[in-house]
């Protein structure tokens, strides 16, 4: 168990490295939310999700979707270190023409929905849970979600309807990081109390260190917490994790590091 | 006048597609509150595990269809044209078509159905938007029996669709004991003549029909088409038929911006530009009153046709 927990976190920091540098070679990207989700989709893609990189179509496999869709190098970068699509692919991140754009489409392997735009992920897999149960299939979906986009009114519709149809097999991750491109969320929207929001409208609600494998893997291997209810795991995570000078600090959103940054991220994340 | 039981275009749609979705356990219907408009209540009482219902909540409504179609399934989304095509455009947009989803979006009551309810209910832009988004197939039904064969067509189309019905019961246009052709894409004609033409679509294809025999009457002889699909358009025919005729007349029950005549106009630009009248709603929020007042008051009748061919031919 050490091991594997040991053998998670090197591999999120070499998440973290491909993020870096894959936004510095693009000169784009958004490096503070890539950087606070890094640990949740590790967690998910080496330990949890069943799925196949050589047979990413399987009608059983697991579904995730990544709501917030501008956090897609460390996603980018893990289907790429899975096999699902080629490591070099990564150099034509946000280059002319290549399927490796900004936000993540279904044409790249492994996509399950083109996000972007915020507030359709919970959406799309309340319909692909809804599907799940029709064809009394066991595998679940998984939708990660910012906290700024809490602000979505669509996040809530969807979160109505899963409670109402039971969709145990929804599990809704919010990567609570408390910043949002205009600042801390609690000033741009207050979004407290978020817990006691999503369990008014029906949710089982976790909280967790978002940064913590091992209890990020104690939740996940929990769920449903409660049969019939879809699980909602608001994991608290810091902006920009891994690099200290950028951490909590909401210019860097999307920031691009200069040649110097750059060399002062790699530093701290060998 | 017709004595025989006329239908409403929704009522024929609802019930041919619950005929196949016995047969098709992959047909999911999706409604947001709007099982009685759309007359999908036989969904909900006899096939209620192939009826989602997602309450008033158009956006989630589309984004679950994308989700089911993501899984196989082949969704049917019934809810007001004018709810639908508006507060959901961006998950039409991006969930449906750019992630290209096999879901049919049924927009229901469309145009001015909703006549006496004000603009909040009158679909009048939803051609516009529907055919500016990539990936999406644009249809309007003219009547009751190229509804059916469209449905059935609609089951084995694997793509985006928007499907644009009314409220209302209809006149035919097509008999249902003949061969009626009906092909995505492709325009039908449904009178033939030399001097001009009159292109129709949806439900107010009977009136440009009429209008064609009225003319008729006066020794006009007009080629009158049914455009059902909007997107993709009948090229090859309209071309034809502006090489053929002295000019072109559009007919929509939709602003005359941006819908059919619009359509028309950017093909016959750019291969073959022709004299066009477009006749439809003004760009400006309609007056109110029942469907039928509605288009008299803007001349969308069979009279109000034949006059403004008339005088543009100079014979009035």
């Amino acid at each position: 168990m050490e091991r594997d927990i040991r053998f998670l976190e090197n591999k999120a920091r070499e998440i973290r490295r491909t993020i870096v540098e894959m936004i510095y070679r693009a000169k784009s990207g958004h490096i503070g939310g890539s950087l606070s989700s890094v640990d949740i989709l590790v967690t998910l893609y080496y330990r949890i999700l069943r799925i196949d990189p050589k047979r990413p179509d399987l009608p059983d496999r697991d579904r995730f979707i990544l709501s917030k869709g501008h956090s897609v190098e460390g996603y980018y970068a893990i289907l790429a270190d899975l096999g699902f699509i080629d490591r070099k692919e990564l150099e034509t991140y946000c280059r002319f023409n290549s399927r490796l754009t900004g936000h993540p489409t279904v044409k790249v392997p492994g996509v399950e929905a083109n996000t972007g735009s915020l507030g359709h992920g919970l959406s799309i897999g309340v319909g692909m849970a809804l599907a799940g149960k029709m064809d009394k299939k066991d595998y679940r979906v998984y939708v990660l979600m910012g906290d700024g986009e809490q602000a979505e009114g669509s996040v809530w519709e969807a979160s109505m309807s899963a409670s109402h149809y039971k969709l145990d097999n929804l599990i809704g991750i919010v990567d609570r990081n408390r910043l949002q491109i205009g600042g801390p969320t609690e000033s741009v929207m207050s979004l407290e109390n978020l817990s006691a929001k999503w369990q008014a409208f029906g949710w089982e609600v976790v909280e967790v260190d978002g940064h913590n494998i091992r209890e990020l893997i104690n939740v996940l291997k929990n769920v449903p917490i409660v049969p019939d209810k879809p699980t909602l795991i608001i994991a608290h995570t810091i902006k920009g994790k891994g690099i200290s000078f950028i951490e909590s600090r909401p210019e860097w959103h999307h920031r691009v590091p200069t040649d110097e940054e750059f060399i002062k991220m790699m530093e701290e994340l060998n | 006048m017709n004595q025989r039981m006329l239908l409403p275009i929704r009522k024929v749609f609802s019930d041919t597609l619950f005929e196949l979705a016995k047969e098709d356990k992959d047909i999911i219907v999706l409604t947001s509150d709007s099982r009685g408009s759309a007359s999908v209540e036989n969904f909900a009482k006899y096939l209620p595990e192939q009826f989602i219902e997602v309450g008033i909540a158009e956006q989630n409504l589309v984004s679950i269809a994308s989700g089911l179609a993501g899984c196989g399934k082949k969704p049917f989304v019934f809810s007001p044209a004018c709810f639908l095509t508006t507060r959901s455009i961006e998950q039409i947009k991006i969930d449906v078509a750019y992630t290209n989803r096999n879901v049919k979006l049924i927009g229901v009551s469309g145009g001015v159905s909703y006549g006496p309810l004000g603009s909040t209910h009158h679909a009048l832009e939803d051609i516009a938007f529907m055919r500016a988004i990539p990936n999406m197939t644009v249809i309007l039904p003219s009547d009751v029996n190229q509804t059916r064969l469209l449905v059935k067509r609609l089951v084995s189309f694997v793509g985006p669709v928007y499907v644009r019905i009314g409220r209302n019961p209809i006149e035919n246009i097509y008999d249902s004991q003949k061969d009626i052709p009906f092909e995505i894409g492709k325009g039908n004609i449904l009178l033939d003549g030399d001097d001009i033409t009159i292109i129709a679509t949806g439900e107010v294809v009977r009136i440009a029909y009429d209008a064609g025999i009225l003319l008729k009457e006066r020794g006009i002889y007009a080629r009158v088409i049914d455009v059902h699909t909007v997107k993709p358009i009948d090229e090859e025919l309209i071309i034809d038929s502006a090489k053929k005729t002295k000019f072109i007349v559009t007919v929509e029950e939709h602003n005359v911006k941006g819908g059919l005549g619009s359509a028309v106009a950017e093909i016959l630009i750019q291969r073959c530009p022709v004299k066009m009248i477009m006749i439809g709603i003004p760009d400006q929020f309609s007056i109110t009153g029942s469907q039928k007042e509605i288009l008299e008051y803007y001349g969308i009748t069979p009279e109000g046709i034949c006059d403004t061919v008339l005088k543009e031919l100079g014979k009035t």
